[in-house]
């Protein structure tokens, strides 16, 4: 029997204490909170909460960044204070401690750097953005965002499932928050409704997985849990091929923390509620919506890892469901027209993506896909954000267009080119190197229908690079033609608006270019973006950085070397199972694939995904050149667009029939939905209604009527008449005194 | 054991008149101002009837004061009548007041209380 690198692992290294200091990473945005809150109660009215976030976050970062140099490759705990700390006995499980306390291990690390990474970018972003809101909703909105970022950082840091759930709960609040920015807008007010409502069904998922996982384990700490007898011995035996010797409750736990993670990150069937998202303020779309907070359902599975191997069933349905969602985003992307929407819909796409890379035992192509993606899309969700600030909330790729050639949009449309080229995974850029490893791993992985799934994110990622780029040429190049959106300033806007773009008509409208603070953020996270690339050139053996990161930590699959655990998923486990008892090395990865069954046309899928997987961005980039792109170089000379409205694509769709229409209308989900949940819950809802103010209602009411009907019954006693009082006393005494009299005679 | 008290406390010269005779006059008298209070309407003689009322359980009071020879029962007479006496004076005053608020003695005329 091999000893897993896991379990070598903790036995000889053991779980360290990490300094103190490392408790300011996640307090930092906590005196964050406490001093805007302050701010709120002095009414201040100019920028200080905003600076007192970026101070704090930044301050968080270098902390981060020191956490990283000194105790990266580790794996140490360290704990604030007490939090939860019962024993009802003296035995195994009888015991029950959760701490406001720390895991730093690489895993946690990476997730650590690009969140309060990026939360100081963008929050030095929202300084700028958010200007029109000085004095009225500025407080509000920082103190939410670092409230955000204090709880993202107890998610991916706590070392124990509880404190995972609060952040997860935290998180979940800072979104509705955000979401429902513009409280008095009544779509944002329903968008906010709708992702807290959705989330909550994901949410029941993940604190019935954390029961679980207490009731079959016993502990709630990941030291403890990762290093538990038990664990290793399930492990062991899918190693074996005796996977049935888990128990059912083993493998639920890891079913009901996926239907955590589904919620949380946007996967089909709970996707519906992050396209809507896109209510709040653009910062917010990218911080919470695209960068960190969607990704807290892959920290989860990636966390979780050796408890979601020894189930039979989580990671091939997760996988299934990641390709679904990948797909289906990205054909209602493709029919989308606001530019923020699409944005949107290709962020559930992407995260499809990262899940099967998770599925298919590659965390480290789902976890590098995260990390470049965090980059690529915050900074295109920026430069959305920055063309809606400056066309008055103009979001409609119809609507706008040339905006390379206009005066101050230069940084905007660089750094848009640099996001798009990521995401439709143009070789050499970060995105494509992390999409590839995914895809590669899709064909390489035995399963239930891997290979198939494999194809449909090959042309997915080919719809990918149109989408992208049908923005990216309508938009940005071309004649330059704009029109104002209905907005005074910005869709972010109270409606009453107090800034000097009051006074634009429709006819002479000016467009205001980004100040220095969001092209300052748009050119470093640019440059962030293409340097990710690098990455992956940094330990190239091991799948680039990220891989070396996971290699230290439990989201390192200790399969990855040999892919034999997946024979565990194919009925004919013996084939694979072969594979699985000799202790390859990591350092071989790919002569173990080419030794593998794996294959896509006949080649070995490590070495010519790059060469598939380009040409099928290339050829979604092309045709949108064609579609949508201008007349000349900048299309390759293929385009034939002269005017933002009209295009080649208009014709085609038109031969389509009503698919496209389908597609822009989302293919029906949220109506489907409506019908399918919505509508009976109202109805049993005005049932219970009807049965709450009849029968309930009607019985208080009962006891409110009696006295007054006895009222109503003595009334006519009562006539006013001094005689009738006389008289009626008269006969009670005479009663009195007869009942007496016969009483004691 | 009315009859024993009776033979021993009565004077002699009341010997023919016995208790029961004074309490046959106070209810008499009461029930005649009750009847009268129930039935006439105008409110002085309504206000008559009571005083009738007041002296009929007077003259009862005096009867058993004096059949049991305590006197306590001939002292509350005296402050009985004194409150009657003032209050006598008080409510002919309200029968002016009345009188003057609805031009009319007839007392079936104030039914401010019907429900």
């Amino acid at each position: 029997m091999m000893i897993s690198p896991l379990l070598a692992a903790a036995d000889t290294a053991g779980v360290g204490v990490a300094p103190a200091w490392v408790l300011a990473i996640p307090f930092l945005p906590m005196l964050a909170v406490v001093l805007t809150t302050l701010c709120a109660i002095s009414k201040n009215k100019t920028k200080l909460p905003a600076w007192i976030t970026v101070g704090c976050l930044a301050g968080s970062f270098v902390v981060t960044m020191l956490a990283f140099m000194t105790l990266s490759g580790e794996t140490n705990t360290v704990t604030a204070w007490r939090w939860f700390d019962l024993s009802w006995g003296d035995g195994v499980g009888q015991q029950m401690v959760a701490n406001l306390g720390f895991y730093i291990d690489n895993l946690s690390l990476l997730w650590m750097m690009f969140v309060t990474g990026l939360a100081t970018l963008i929050a030095i972003y929202a300084s700028e953005y958010m200007e029109h809101d000085v004095g009225k909703g500025y407080t509000r909105f920082f103190f939410a965002f670092a409230l955000f970022v204090f709880s993202m950082l107890c998610l991916v840091m706590g070392d124990n499932l509880l404190l995972l759930y609060l952040g997860w709960e935290g998180v979940g609040l800072c979104s509705y928050l955000l979401i429902g920015y513009f409280y008095k807008k009544p779509e944002a007010v329903a968008a906010a409704k709708k992702a807290f409502i959705v989330n909550r069904i994901g949410d029941l998922g993940l604190a019935i997985g954390v029961m679980l996982t207490f009731v079959h384990f016993g502990t709630l700490e990941y030291a403890e849990l990762f290093n538990s007898a038990q664990l290793q011995g399930y492990i062991a035996a899918v190693q074996e091929g005796r996977a049935g010797d888990v128990p059912l409750m083993a493998q639920l736990i890891a079913v009901f923390l996926m239907i955590g993670a589904f919620g949380k990150s946007a996967q089909f069937p709970l996707y519906v509620w992050l396209p809507d998202a896109m209510e709040g303020p653009t910062p917010v779309s990218a911080l919470i919506h695209a960068a960190t907070m969607v990704t807290a359902g892959l920290y989860l599975i990636a966390r979780m890892l050796p408890v979601f191997l020894v189930s039979e069933w989580a990671l091939p349905v997760v996988a299934w469901v990641g390709t679904i969602t990948a797909l289906l985003a990205a054909t209602i992307g493709m029919a989308q027209f606001d530019i923020k929407r699409i944005m949107a819909y290709s962020t559930v796409s992407q995260l499809g993506y990262m899940f099967a890379g998770l599925a298919f035992l590659t965390s480290t192509g789902g976890v590098f896909h995260v990390v470049t993606h965090a980059f690529f899309k915050a900074l295109l969700f920026l430069c959305c954000g920055a063309v809606m600030h400056g066309f008055a909330g103009q979001l409609d790729l119809r609507k706008l267009s040339g905006l390379w050639h206009m005066k101050g949009w230069r940084i905007v449309s660089v750094g848009m080119l640099i996001g798009c080229l990521n995401l439709a995974g143009v070789p050499f850029t970060a995105g494509y190197f992390s999409k590839d490893m995914i895809l590669a791993e899709a064909f390489v992985t035995p399963g239930y229908g891997y290979s198939l799934l494999g194809w449909v994110l090959l042309l997915t990622a080919g719809m990918t690079a149109y989408y992208t780029f049908r923005v990216f040429f309508r938009v940005f190049t071309g004649p330059v033609q704009f029109e104002a959106g209905d907005e005074h300033h910005g869709s972010d806007d109270h409606g009453q608006d107090g800034h000097a773009h009051e006074d634009h008509a429709q006819g002479h409208f000016h467009p205001h270019a980004p100040g220095i603070r969001i092209n300052a953020v748009l050119a470093t996270l640019s440059v962030l973006a293409v340097l990710a690339a690098g990455l992956y050139f940094v330990s190239p053996d091991k799948h680039g950085w990220v891989g070396d990161m996971l290699e230290e930590s439990t989201a390192h699959n200790v399969y990855t070397a040999d892919h034999s655990a997946a024979a565990m998923f194919v009925i004919d486990g013996d084939t694979h199972g072969a594979h699985g008892h000799d202790d390859h090395g990591h350092a071989d990865d790919h002569a173990a694939h080419g030794a593998h069954g794996g294959s896509i046309l006949g080649m070995d899928p490590h070495k010519v995904m790059y060469y598939v997987s380009a040409v099928f961005g290339l050829t979604g980039i092309l045709i949108a050149a064609w579609a949508h792109g201008p007349k000349g170089l900048v299309s390759g000379f293929i385009g034939g667009r002269v005017e933002a409205g009209k295009c080649r694509m208009d014709g085609v769709a038109a031969k389509l029939g009503p698919i496209p229409r389908w597609a822009e209308n989302k293919w029906y989900v949220d109506e489907f939905y409506h019908f399918i949940l919505v509508r009976p819950l109202r109805v049993c809802s005005h049932i219970f209604h009807m049965i709450d103010k009849l029968l309930v209602d009607g019985l208080v009411n009962l006891f409110g009527y009696l006295p007054r009907l006895l009222g109503r019954g003595a009334q006519p006693g009562q006539s006013g008449v001094l005689h009738g009082y006389a008289l009626s006393m008269a006969g009670g005494v005479g009663v009195i005194l007869f009942i007496v009299v016969m009483v004691t005679l | 054991m009315i009859a024993t008290l009776a033979q021993a406390g009565f004077p002699e010269a009341m010997s023919g008149l016995t208790l029961y005779h004074y309490l046959f006059i106070s209810a008499v008298m009461f029930v005649l101002g009750l009847i009268g209070f129930v039935t006439r309407r105008n409110l002085i003689v309504m206000f008559l009837c009571t005083e009738m009322m007041f002296q009929a359980s007077g003259i009862a009071l005096v009867a058993f004061s004096r059949f049991y020879l305590e006197y306590t029962g001939q002292v509350f007479v005296i402050f009985v009548l004194t409150v009657a006496a003032a209050e006598a004076a008080m409510a002919l005053a309200l029968v002016v007041l009345l009188f003057r608020r609805n031009e009319s003695l007839d007392g079936s005329v104030w039914s401010l209380l019907k429900g």
